[in-house]
């Protein structure tokens, strides 16, 4: 057996047991923490399939962003984790059940031999002076450049949808009601009131 | 030497562990959330073995994409997740029962 396949079974292990543990553990920053090292472990086996920039970004993006995010929340809303996992071993069999009856067949369908060495061939190796990221970019800024910009649109409106939902404040904010601007009448803004003068006796 | 039925059959046990956590932490928005993290991630991993076996590129680009989606969808779901904590007090998918339906 080569190094190569002796990293893929020990990710492999990782990769299955800590996405175990996540969905299993009764906390939820705990399963936060099994994620993180589920992605590491995919991260890892998405470097033996030579997909280097996607592994590193998996790693920058998800554990360096998404997941500090799911901590944050976590941590924020404090949750009662009593009555949340109340209906835990409720689910549990079914859960279990249709799990192993997908797998079953997944795994009767993909053993059938259309996917084995013999049928794909083995890919050859690049060498050292390949660039992935060089690669992809060639792809993805000239045949795929207009999902890239509506990719970037949709970050652009996951901030502003992100941002507006969880906006509190709302006195805070300056806005102009542009109809009241101009529906503004005299009688709103003047008061004129009207003095009696005083007499020059008793302003003495 | 690893095949590629070998890559197929670890992301689709990830998957349907992913699809057993949605099940049996029914109630919890936040897991469901992160299992449908786990879901994406065994799903990616299909698309990059299939485009290092096949010799294909766009397996990966499609990844990219994937992961884009992933990070806004999961922007929007946690500020959901927020208001909903904030109105009701709570995360339990029990209490989001004001529809009846």
């Amino acid at each position: 057996m080569e190094f190569s396949s002796i990293l893929f079974y020990v990710f492999s292990f990782f990769f299955i047991a800590s996405s175990i543990m996540m969905i299993t553990s009764r906390n939820t920053a705990k399963a936060a923490l099994f994620l993180i090292l589920t992605f590491f472990s995919a991260a890892s086996l998405w470097l033996l399939l030579e997909a280097e920039f996607l592994a590193i970004t998996l790693i920058l993006i998800y554990v360096g962003a998404v997941m500090v995010l799911f901590m944050f929340v976590i941590k924020m809303l404090d949750t009662d984790q009593s009555t949340l996992r109340a209906q835990f071993t409720r689910y549990l069999p079914l859960g279990i059940f249709v799990s192993i009856i997908v797998i079953a067949q997944i795994v009767l369908v993909l053993n059938a031999g259309q996917f084995d060495i013999a049928m794909t061939g083995i890919p050859e190796k690049h060498d050292a002076s390949y660039s992935n990221i060089t690669a992809i970019a060639e792809q993805l800024y000239t045949l795929y450049v207009y999902p890239f910009e509506l990719a970037a649109i949709l970050l652009l409106i996951a901030i502003i949808a992100a941002i507006t939902l969880v906006h509190r404040n709302e006195s805070r904010s300056k806005k102009q009601n542009i109809s009241e601007q101009i529906n503004v009448q005299a009688k709103d803004r003047m008061r004129i009131v009207s003095i009696k003068p005083k007499s020059a006796k008793e302003s003495k | 030497m690893i095949a590629l039925s070998d890559y197929l059959i670890l992301s689709s046990i990830v998957f349907c562990i992913g699809l057993a956590g949605i099940f049996i932490n029914r109630t919890n928005i936040i897991m469901l959330l992160m299992c449908v993290e786990l879901i994406l991630a065994a799903v990616n991993t299909n698309f990059i073995a299939f485009s290092y076996y096949g010799g294909d590129l766009a397996g990966q680009i499609f990844v990219f994409f994937i992961l884009t989606v992933a990070a806004a969808e999961v922007a929007i779901g946690l500020a959901i997740l927020t208001l909903m904590f904030r109105s009701r007090g709570s995360i339990d998918i029990d209490v989001t029962n004001t529809l009846k339906g």
